[in-house]
């Protein structure tokens, strides 16, 4: 029988939730690496005992982690992310050039294929990568050498490279996304990389059509359609048909579009999913309710889904590598919050329980199918 | 004194909780063997060499420098501040005094 593994990293360590394909009854494991902050923890999938965690502490700084027994025993590999060549410089907060220093990994995501090969997208932000599981981390440096670079600014939450996809259908065409300059794609493997952002509009930028400078918080994409994205920006749900080479809104009737998460239904397409944060200067779903709100049409008609989530006096935010879909025949559905709960749907989002409600403030989620 | 093999000192170093738990390691303090002259920079060079996931946790990759939160003491003097190739006090060259490597007391 199916069963899932979800894997919760938190700002004072990780948990492991597992349960039978029922997803009802659930067995919570951790904290594993206890007092750490574990921002990202993903599975291979093509060896699903094989994990990466990312541990990290304003004291001791980057470990990374891995498992072979399916989380069950960790141990740390290379935890050396040095920049190609000289650095050089990005902007500041206040504009002014400021060296590229390394300060974490915000996300894995290790190949489709072989579970030695895994990317690290880190802060400040460039894009790693190990072929021996973590042993040694080599820069992809052609990203953080597009011509675009010294234009880059640290978004509040720092100069972080978040999100990472590979396309399914083509080993060379890689998606990824930086806080505070924007989408990139690599059609040759990492070699080079090209921004796309075109049809993003963002406030205070005063070039409406710039290159680079977008707060892009996250993106997805669905396995059978690799040209359609769709991505949460700081403000504004957005949707790519053509691989990120343009973007139009879909945030519709959202009640409002600033948030963090998106994610896509796992046989559906067109299902997208977010949660709708109440704006940049407060960080909290809006009018005291945790709503997560779907999509069956790709964008722009989005309903509200509630049944089983607090709808008085709950004022969490779900970070950007927070939420995840199992690969069931329905649909499982995970996020988790600031507060430390973490929120199940084993039918596409119509209901949801709590798993666990009082772990520490939750950074990422993901989960694994199990056979 | 303590002395390890070839009659080399053994140097005791006390870790955070964090670190020793990191390198799974059991006892409150760890000895290493380091030939004169005793420095930071050579005690931490035998630590990483015995527990390689510390590097990178005490003093940067690359640079080499302490990291901002961490601290280092010996003989109840703040050592923090010095040279790394400074010459530790005889005390903890000797192994009678461990040389402490404390996470500094900030955030929650």
């Amino acid at each position: 029988m199916s069963s899932v593994r979800v894997l919760v990293g938190t700002r004072k360590g990780a948990f492991i939730l597992n349960s039978d394909g029922k997803r009802k009854d659930w067995k919570v494991s951790g904290p594993f690496f206890a007092g750490w902050e574990i921002y990202h923890m993903k599975g291979s999938t093509a060896d699903p005992n094989r994990l990466y965690a990312s541990q990290s502490s304003s004291w001791s700084g980057q470990v990374v982690q891995r498992s072979d027994d399916g989380g069950a025993t960790w141990n740390p590999v290379n935890n050396k992310f040095a920049y190609a060549g000289v650095p050089g410089t990005h902007q500041w907060y206040d504009g002014t050039p400021h060296p590229w220093e390394f300060k974490r990994v915000w996300h894995f995501e290790p190949s489709l294929t072989d579970a030695d090969t895994v990317f690290a997208g880190v802060e400040d932000a460039a894009l790693f990568k190990s072929t021996d599981g973590g042993a040694t981390w080599e820069e992809l440096k052609g990203l953080r050498e597009h011509g675009t670079g010294p234009q880059w600014q640290p978004g509040a939450g720092g100069m972080c490279l978040h999100t990472v996809i590979l396309d399914p259908s083509n080993a060379d065409r890689m998606y990824i996304a930086i806080s505070a300059a924007g989408a990139f794609r690599t059609d040759d493997g990492g070699k080079s990389w090209k921004p796309i952002n075109k049809g993003l509009k963002s406030q205070y930028i005063p070039d409406p059509n710039a290159e680079v400078g977008h707060c892009v918080h996250h993106v997805a994409m669905h396995g059978s359609r690799p040209n359609v994205l769709f991505m949460q920006k700081h403000w504004d749900v957005m949707r790519s048909d053509d691989a990120g080479d343009s973007w139009h809104e879909v945030s519709g009737n959202l009640p409002t579009d600033f948030g963090f998460v998106i994610d896509v239904h796992a046989h559906e397409p067109e299902t997208v999913f977010v949660v709708p944060i109440k704006s940049d200067s407060e960080h909290f779903v809006p009018d005291g309710k945790l709503r997560v709100f779907r999509s069956r049409s790709g964008g722009n008609e989005w309903e509200a889904l509630e049944k089983g989530l607090p709808q008085k006096d709950c004022y969490v935010n779900v970070l950007r590598d927070a939420m995840a879909v199992d690969r069931l025949d329905t649909c499982g559905v995970y996020f988790g919050t600031s507060g430390g709960q973490v929120y199940a749907s084993a039918d596409a989002g119509d209901s949801w329980t709590p798993i666990v409600r009082d772990l520490p403030g939750v950074l990422s989620v993901e989960v694994q199918t199990l056979a | 004194m303590t002395e390890g093999g070839d009659g080399v000192p053994m140097i005791r170093v006390a870790l955070p909780y964090h670190l020793r738990t990191l390198a799974k390691i059991e006892s409150a303090e760890v000895r290493l063997e380091v030939a004169a002259p005793v420095t930071v920079r050579r005690v931490l060079d035998a630590l990483e060499a015995l527990y390689p996931m510390l590097a990178g946790t005490i003093r940067e990759h690359g640079t080499g420098q302490r990291r901002a939160f961490m601290r280092i003491f010996a003989c109840e003097e703040d050592w923090s501040h010095e040279p790394m190739d400074a010459e530790l006090p005889a005390a903890v060259a000797a192994g009678r005094d461990p040389l402490l490597i404390l996470g500094a007391i900030a955030g929650g």
